[in-house]
């Protein structure tokens, strides 16, 4: 979907995160998007479930991993975000049939 | 598989650019490799090119300069001289009998190419923010000061609304600058040195006044929007639950150690940045001579040319030390004419220089990059890491982001378990063994392992945490792919 | 200060030598040139296995290994991450399924525990395994540690019993009395021993030499992969291809490769195996690796997309006949050699010391050392000429 907005020199886009919309805008990144829209974590440790987000954003440490459509472990911070992207936390995450504890 | 090209250049960051359109337009066939999906590097990070705004310079430096490389970069692109391709990354570098480089490679969003062959070699990687583990930094909130200068840059976004930029360096100015004119609060620039010190290096800060005048200029800007400046000041903790709520700061002596009061600043934004840590992946993995820079980084050791130890290699820009854009650009465009002159006699070059112009430009260039290399030291020495810093640490601080190792476990597999050096901590514990491979904890884990067995960090420590197999991580079906480019010897065709 | 035993190479077999003979009232020295694990110890799987080996003395000596592991030393499994996982190996055809099934009636009348597993019944062992293989051996004695913890974990635990670890202490030659070994020369200073166990792994050959006397140990470089760290139990158990056996039992110097798969206690999945004969080259071989991720995609189609992050080298400790060196050498009286154990050496390296250990105390071990005799490859060139 796309806004019509006449004082927007882009049209807005449109990506979506565990069901919530997340506005975006062409040349942005996923990561950036995130965090403009507030979102600082979207990613749990391995070892200690600790929040995880952009940390070094530029595509040096990994901190920031998302399953983009299905796709896991790609790099949020490099990843252009596009419109109807679905985010996730992990692969599993959009698939019905696999029920893990969140 | 495109080549055998004359060179290939890693990065297309200002030395990478220079370089490579310097080559270019002396005759050779190059290759230009960039991660990013445009030219610019992390210095002049923009915004994306197919959607540009008039204002996306502001906060440039050297933006004239930047677009003058680009326009010969497109130029060059266009009629063939320049094999560009951004969005690669190369993993793994292999050398043949023949002395012919072969570069293998894998898409940050998608490959167009697996992987080239070149004759020579010039890798301009470029450097990322170095870090120094503090409680709390792996919160959600704080990020490394070139991310949040990169999402201002690259992505028009705001890390946060009130923010605190903080550890050393002349960056942490730039970085404050920018989140102010773009809508943050900036409650604190938190330098852990005294800044007068450089001063008292003149041979230094005299060699190069351009710089000098940059830091004045931000110095204006800081006081026009009021940014509070602290120096002599560390953060000794990031406070907050599941994401960052403020830091705690306290006065340091010139060491790092606390000695005064500490007091606690609201932010939802931290930015820290230690000095630069240079990206060694690939000449690490063809065998370069290294040291250990006045900043403790670990940099590769060139000659006047900018020839690594290693036949055909040239390094330019962060990779020879940390020294900014400026002696970057320099030291690219005196690789490229090097290289070019050691492949043909100068006389006969077809160089838009002319061959007279060119003799003459690289002792001018030699000139240029000893000045900048003097300042970039002076800078350094007024700029440490704090020598006591790992006296910061507690116990269950993380040191290792990706594998989530806590200080206490290094200490525990130095003492128990006989860890003396950086390799067997580690194979024992587990730093820098994640995702990053190193590349975040790399620095500190170098300085714990040294501390811990009471010694200083030597070049040794570092580059046992700054060798990699890998430069990226690549699909196992990508790498199978080069299995179909084999013809291999083996018998073992029963499986399947 | 003088030493019972001086042990040379700080690796597992070192490591585990100097826990036994520790624990045998011995005053234990132990010697090493760079740092603890730092050889072929943290260039491997960690793995304890049965399944790969050919009814024969290596076997005999992986079976008396596999007990030492799991009584001597059980107390200490959760310290290096010993994980009874079991090996699965794994036939593509019907060939390669038949040989395998001829290969456990020989292991069974040894001592092996297997498992025959049908072609159905394979998703049950391994959920992402590729529908197109054919069957295979499941073997539930095969298990994994991490190496480098159970080299710093038995040091320490010899260290608690008196012994000594010297790093960055390289021996430079022997201390004689005759023919007799009677210490080490070390950059360090002499040590004086009653006993000297050579237990340089790869580079065993060289120590030897300074007694003047040939220990046929010999490079065969190996490569692995490793990956992302992937979700728990993604790979449960050690898999690999049938051929893996044939390939271990080959002398062939040219690079062959098999399919080893297998996940570690950190998420990681390990992917091996190559074997190539080119001497102490530590150039990143794409041959090698690539046909290792070829061959581990062919085995687990999933892996396809699984990011490898790095590659790691070794050189496995060679000898023509493929078994160990274990035991006293007649031709130098005092030195003692526990090497060669190819890339079996962790697995192999509890065994090792136990035996060795009760061997220098004078008793008699619990295994016949004879077909391990460092003496007799001069034997057998001897024969030859």
């Amino acid at each position: 979907m796309t806004s019509q907005d006449a004082s927007k020199k882009f049209p807005r886009l449109q990506m979506a995160f565990r069901g919530t919309p997340i506005p975006t805008e062409p040349g942005q990144s996923v990561g950036a998007a995130l965090v403009a829209a507030g979102i600082l974590g979207w990613r749990s440790t391995r070892k200690g479930g600790r929040p995880r987000g952009l940390f070094c954003g530029i595509g040096v440490c990994f901190d920031c991993l998302i399953t983009i459509d299905g796709v896991p472990d790609q790099r949020a911070c490099l990843i252009p975000a596009a419109d109807g992207m679905r985010l996730a936390d992990d692969a599993h995450d959009e698939e019905d049939d696999d029920v893990r504890p969140a | 598989m495109s080549g055998p090209h004359d060179v290939a250049v890693v990065g297309a960051g200002p030395a990478g650019l220079a370089a490579a359109v310097e080559a270019a337009e002396a005759g050779l066939a190059v290759a230009l490799i960039d991660a990013a999906g445009q030219p610019g590097g992390q210095y002049w990070r923009h915004y994306d090119e197919t959607h540009p705004r008039r204002d996306d310079h502001v906060g440039q430096h050297g933006w004239q300069t930047f677009t003058g490389l680009r326009e010969r970069l497109h130029a060059l692109r266009d009629t063939g001289r320049i094999h560009y391709l951004p969005g690669h990354q190369v993993w793994l570098i292999t050398r043949d009998e023949t002395g012919a480089f072969t570069l293998q490679m894998t898409g940050v969003v998608t490959r167009s190419e697996r992987s080239l062959v070149a004759r020579a070699l010039i890798l301009c990687a470029g450097g990322y923010d170095r870090q120094l583990p503090v409680p709390g930094w792996d919160l959600p909130g704080v990020m490394a000061a070139g991310g949040v200068q990169a999402l201002v840059k690259g992505h028009r976004t705001l890390a946060g609304k009130r923010a605190v930029v903080a550890g050393t360096g002349p960056f942490l100015l730039p970085v404050a600058t920018g989140l102010a004119r773009s809508g943050a609060t900036v409650a604190a620039v938190v330098e852990a040195n005294d800044t007068l010190g450089w001063l008292r290096d003149p041979f230094g800060a005299v060699s190069s006044p351009a710089k000098g005048g940059e830091a004045v200029q931000y110095a204006a800007a800081m006081a026009r929007r009021r940014i509070p400046y602290r120096t002599r000041t560390a953060v000794r903790e990031i406070l907050g639950d599941r994401r960052v709520e403020g830091v705690r700061v306290a006065k340091v002596d010139r060491d790092g150690r606390p000695v005064g009061p500490e007091r606690e600043i609201a932010a939802d934004l931290v930015a820290f940045g230690w000095g630069f840590t240079p990206s060694l992946e690939l000449p690490l993995m063809l065998g370069v001579e290294t040291r250990k820079d006045v900043d403790g980084s670990l940099v590769v050791v060139v000659d006047g040319l900018q020839r690594s130890s290693v036949e055909s290699v040239y390094v330019a820009g962060e990779g020879t030390g940390v020294g900014g854009a400026a002696l970057a650009v320099d030291e690219g465009r005196l690789s490229a004419l090097a290289l070019a002159a050691s492949l043909r006699p100068i006389s006969l070059r077809p160089t838009s220089l002319g061959p007279t112009t060119a003799s003459a430009e690289i002792p001018r260039l030699q000139r240029r990059i000893l000045r900048a290399r003097r300042f970039a030291a002076a800078m350094h020495r007024t700029y440490p890491v704090p020598r006591a810093w790992t006296e910061w640490l507690s116990e269950s601080t993380l040191v290792c982001r990706c594998e989530e190792v806590s200080y206490g476990e290094l200490h525990r597999a130095h003492d128990d378990l006989g860890a003396e050096d950086p390799r067997t901590l580690k194979m024992l514990a587990r730093p820098g063994m994640g995702w990053c491979q190193g590349r975040v904890c790399g620095f500190a884990t170098a300085g714990i392992a040294a501390c811990l067995s009471r010694r200083e960090t030597t070049s040794e420590d570092l580059r046992a945490l700054s060798t990699r197999s890998f430069a990226a991580p690549v699909a196992l079906g990508e790498l199978a792919e080069l299995a179909d480019d084999m013809t291999s010897g083996d018998a073992t065709e029963d499986l399947m | 200060m003088s030493a019972d035993l001086v042990i040379v190479g700080a690796g597992v077999v070192g490591a585990a030598g100097a826990y036994f003979a520790s624990l045998a009232g011995l005053r234990v020295v132990v010697v090493e040139r760079g740092a603890i694990a730092g050889g072929t110890s943290s260039a491997g799987e960690g793995n304890l296995l049965v399944s790969d080996k050919e009814a024969g003395p290596e076997l005999d000596l992986a079976l008396y290994s596999q007990q030492v592991w799991r009584d001597d030393l059980a107390e200490y499994a959760g310290l290096w991450e010993f994980e009874a996982k079991g090996g699965l190996v794994v036939a593509g055809s019907e060939r390669s399924l038949a040989a395998l099934r001829e290969l456990s009636v020989h292991q069974r009348r040894s001592g092996v525990e297997v498992r025959d597993v049908a072609q159905a019944e394979l998703r049950d062992y391994e959920p992402h395994l590729s529908p197109e293989l054919t069957g295979a051996a499941y073997y539930p004695q095969d298990a994994q540690v991490q190496p480098m913890l159970v080299v710093a974990h038995l040091l320490r635990l010899a260290r608690e019993r008196g012994a000594q670890v010297r790093t960055h202490t390289e021996v430079v030659g022997f201390l004689r009395d005759g023919d007799r070994v009677t210490g080490v020369r070390t950059v360090r200073g002499d040590i004086p021993a009653g006993a000297v166990l050579n237990a340089a792994g790869t580079w065993a050959g060289g120590v030897a030499e300074f007694a003047g006397v040939r220990v046929p140990v010999l490079p065969r470089r190996g490569f692995i992969l490793v990956t992302q760290p992937m979700p728990p139990r993604t790979i449960r158990h050690k898999v690999y291809a049938a051929e893996y056996v044939g390939d271990v039992a080959s002398s062939d110097a040219a690079l062959q490769t098999s399919p080893v798969v297998e996940g570690t206690a950190s998420g990681t999945i390990l992917i091996g195996s190559s074997r190539e004969r080119v001497g102490f080259d530590r150039t990143v071989s794409v041959p090698a690796i690539s046909a290792l991720a070829a061959k581990a995609i062919a085995l687990f189609p999933m892996l396809r997309q699984v990011r490898a992050m790095r590659t790691y080298l070794g050189f496995r400790p060679y000898c023509p006949d493929h078994l160990p060196v274990i035991g006293p050498d007649p031709r130098a009286p005092g030195l003692w050699h526990a090497c060669g154990h190819e890339g079996a050496g962790i697995g192999l390296s509890a065994g090792t010391g136990k035996l060795i250990a009760h061997a220098v105390t004078g008793e008699k071990p619990d295994l016949d050392l004879t077909p391990f005799a460092p003496d007799r490859f001069q034997d057998a060139e001897e024969a030859l000429h």
